[in-house]
């Protein structure tokens, strides 16, 4: 969009290009926090896997980083965090999707006015509040028919489930509302029920925009910190997939909570279990920016779909 | 759902007892996450009735659960909250105009635009080893301090400030810019006179919302070695300094009942009560505006 200029004075315009570059500059900031990050993170885990191999701390099965014998495998964490994310899902996306659905298709316009920001809510209170209430409240509440562990992946999986229901919800919801109303027309006009107009035409219509808001959600379960610290304990271990009761009523440890231990232990300096914060956090980042950029593309395709 | 195809043979063989059955459970669905949060919220603030009182807000913390108080946590919450403003707001602003006002719709742009949507996605955790490895490394800004904290939770929130800023910047109608050019303004008198002005209320609102996001990180803090408890209230930016998040994850893992379903609870609820006033400012302000126009 370029404006006839009328200005002719040297300096108005002078200043105007000062205030572009400022501007610019801001905008270039948010880029230079990516590459900060990438560094912060790329710095300290090549100092960590220099000692460490690669190999040794991707297939090691063992993650004790203070405790002697201290071994680096991170996949005790990464099956902790597994384990939350599947129960996380398993909360949130059938709850999301229906919501979704719900609002989209059913909901009067005077109901979405306050179910949405109801719903808001959810993703706006403080992980930490979520992660006490996990502890103090709903494993108490489990415990009294569950043979639950005081720190347990249960009750953090279902926090981290409510806490990301309104990013399925309000994602997909878009999607759907993006879906024309001519598809929904020959649907009734065919003799369809709301039910089959929703399932069959709507949500078939939205899948990808359903899809990555999947992903999107998925990813913030995997990076989500406070709930499963406070909450799932600090127990690393490699789960057992055959026994899925045990993994979910035992304390387990994510890769986040481990970080947090690290974090919260006396041990900031230069030593191997500093550094392998770095090495862990570069593992979550990779993860959930991968997942992002996923996101991002297949949303971007669902936007152009009904244009 | 073989039955509900209409092929030759079931044509008009309608399920209403589905159709009525799958709109009651997604209402259900709909209803369970706001309705387990309310009973949650119930029982805290049953739980922190009796505990949170003006001791409890104006004291230090202390081993003794009948003791302890919130007071530097607060101060220190609140410390953070501003120098946190007062670093996302010009940066977050300046973004957005660069965006919606200057930048062309190329690569460069699109690549800024997709690089602050990921952003806002990065774990907050990570955030915190950001503010490690740079603000209390390199900078030196120092273990735990205002300096530090605030640093590194602004830039986890300021992808969300640019992105509020960018949509109230949209938001204003093209015709007050054409008008302004009419008038011979150039480009940044435009932005100055007429944009920001007209886009102030909505990037208020945004900010404030972000802000209240900022008040409840705690694994950044975490990360940044703020400490777990503080007893005095910082006097500089260099103090070090905890945070209410901080002191609550702090007491919850105390084994003491009295903490556990006492003190934190009036923290909770103290930290609570702190979010909504943040975001009853925001919706105020948004409320107003839309009153005006």
């Amino acid at each position: 969009m370029s404006q006839p200029d009328f200005s002719h004075d040297g300096i108005r315009t002078a200043r105007g290009k000062a205030f572009r570059y400022l501007f610019m500059l801001c905008a270039l900031l948010s880029i230079l926090t990516t590459v900060a990050i990438i560094l912060t993170l790329l710095v300290d885990a090549v100092d960590f896997f220099a000692e460490i191999s690669l190999v040794e701390f991707l297939t090691g099965t063992r993650w004790s980083p203070t405790n002697e014998p201290v071994a680096f495998g991170v996949l005790p964490l990464i099956s902790g965090t597994l384990v939350i994310t599947v129960g996380s899902a398993l909360v949130a996306l059938p709850i999301g999707l229906l919501t979704a659905i719900y609002l989209s298709e059913y909901a009067s316009e005077r109901r979405r006015a306050y179910l949405k920001p109801a719903l808001e809510v959810l993703a706006g209170v403080p992980t930490v509040v979520y992660g006490y209430f996990a502890l103090v409240y709903v494993t108490p509440a489990l415990d009294t028919f569950l043979p639950l562990s005081t720190f347990n992946a249960l009750s953090a999986s279902i926090m981290v489930g409510i806490m990301i229901i309104p990013m399925v919800s309000s994602i997909s919801e878009d999607a759907m509302s993006a879906v024309p109303d001519s598809l929904r027309q020959a649907s009734y006009g065919l003799g369809a029920t709301k039910f089959t107009v929703s399932t069959s035409v709507v949500v078939p219509a939205a899948v990808s925009g359903i899809f990555s808001s999947f992903i999107l959600a998925l990813s913030r379960a995997i990076g989500e910190t406070m709930i499963v610290a406070i909450a799932a304990g600090q127990t690393p271990r490699l789960v057992d997939v055959t026994d899925p009761a045990g993994l979910f009523l035992n304390s387990i440890q994510t890769m986040t909570a481990a970080m947090v231990q690290i974090g919260t232990g006396d041990i900031v300096g230069q030593g191997e279990a500093y550094k392998s914060l770095f090495a862990v956090g570069l593992t979550l980042f990779v993860i959930t920016f991968a997942m992002n950029l996923v996101s991002e593309l297949v949303a971007s395709r669902y936007r152009e779909e009904y244009r | 759902m073989a039955t509900d195809t209409p092929t030759d043979t079931d044509f008009g063989q309608v399920s209403r007892t589905k159709d009525v059955a799958f709109r009651l459970l997604a209402l259900a669905a709909t209803l369970v996450g706001i309705v387990s949060l309310a009973a949650l919220l119930a029982n805290v603030a049953v739980d922190a009735v009796g505990w949170l009182n003006w001791g409890f807000i104006t004291s230090p913390p202390h081993p003794d659960p009948y003791e302890a108080g919130f007071l530097p946590a607060l101060v220190g919450s609140i410390a953070i909250m501003l120098l946190i403003a007062l670093i996302t707001f010009p940066v977050g602003v300046g973004a957005a105009v660069y965006l919606e006002e200057y930048a062309n719709d190329g690569l460069l742009t699109r690549f800024i635009q997709l690089n602050i949507a990921n952003l806002a996605g990065v774990p907050s955790v990570v955030y915190g080893l950001l503010g490690l490895g740079l603000f209390v490394g390199l900078l030196g800004f120092g273990y735990g301090t205002v300096l530090a904290a605030a640093f590194t939770v602004a830039l986890l929130i300021l992808p969300i400030v640019i992105i509020s800023a960018q949509e109230a910047i949209r938001a204003v109608p093209d015709s007050q810019r054409q008008a302004s050019y009419g008038m011979g303004a150039t480009k940044w008198q435009t932005i100055r006179n007429v944009v920001l002005p007209r886009a102030m209320p909505g990037i208020m609102t945004g900010t404030i919302l972000a802000l209240g996001r900022a008040i409840g990180e705690t694994a950044p803090l975490i990360m940044i070695a703020a400490p777990t408890t503080v007893f005095g209230i910082p006097n500089s930016f260099e103090s070090k300094v905890s945070a209410m998040p901080l002191q609550i994850y702090t007491w919850a893992s105390y084994p003491e009942t009295e903490f556990q379903y006492g003190v934190v609870a009036a923290g909770v609820v103290t930290l609570l009560i702190v979010l909504l006033t943040i975001n009853s400012i925001a919706i105020v302000i948004r409320n107003r505006y839309q009153q005006r126009t």
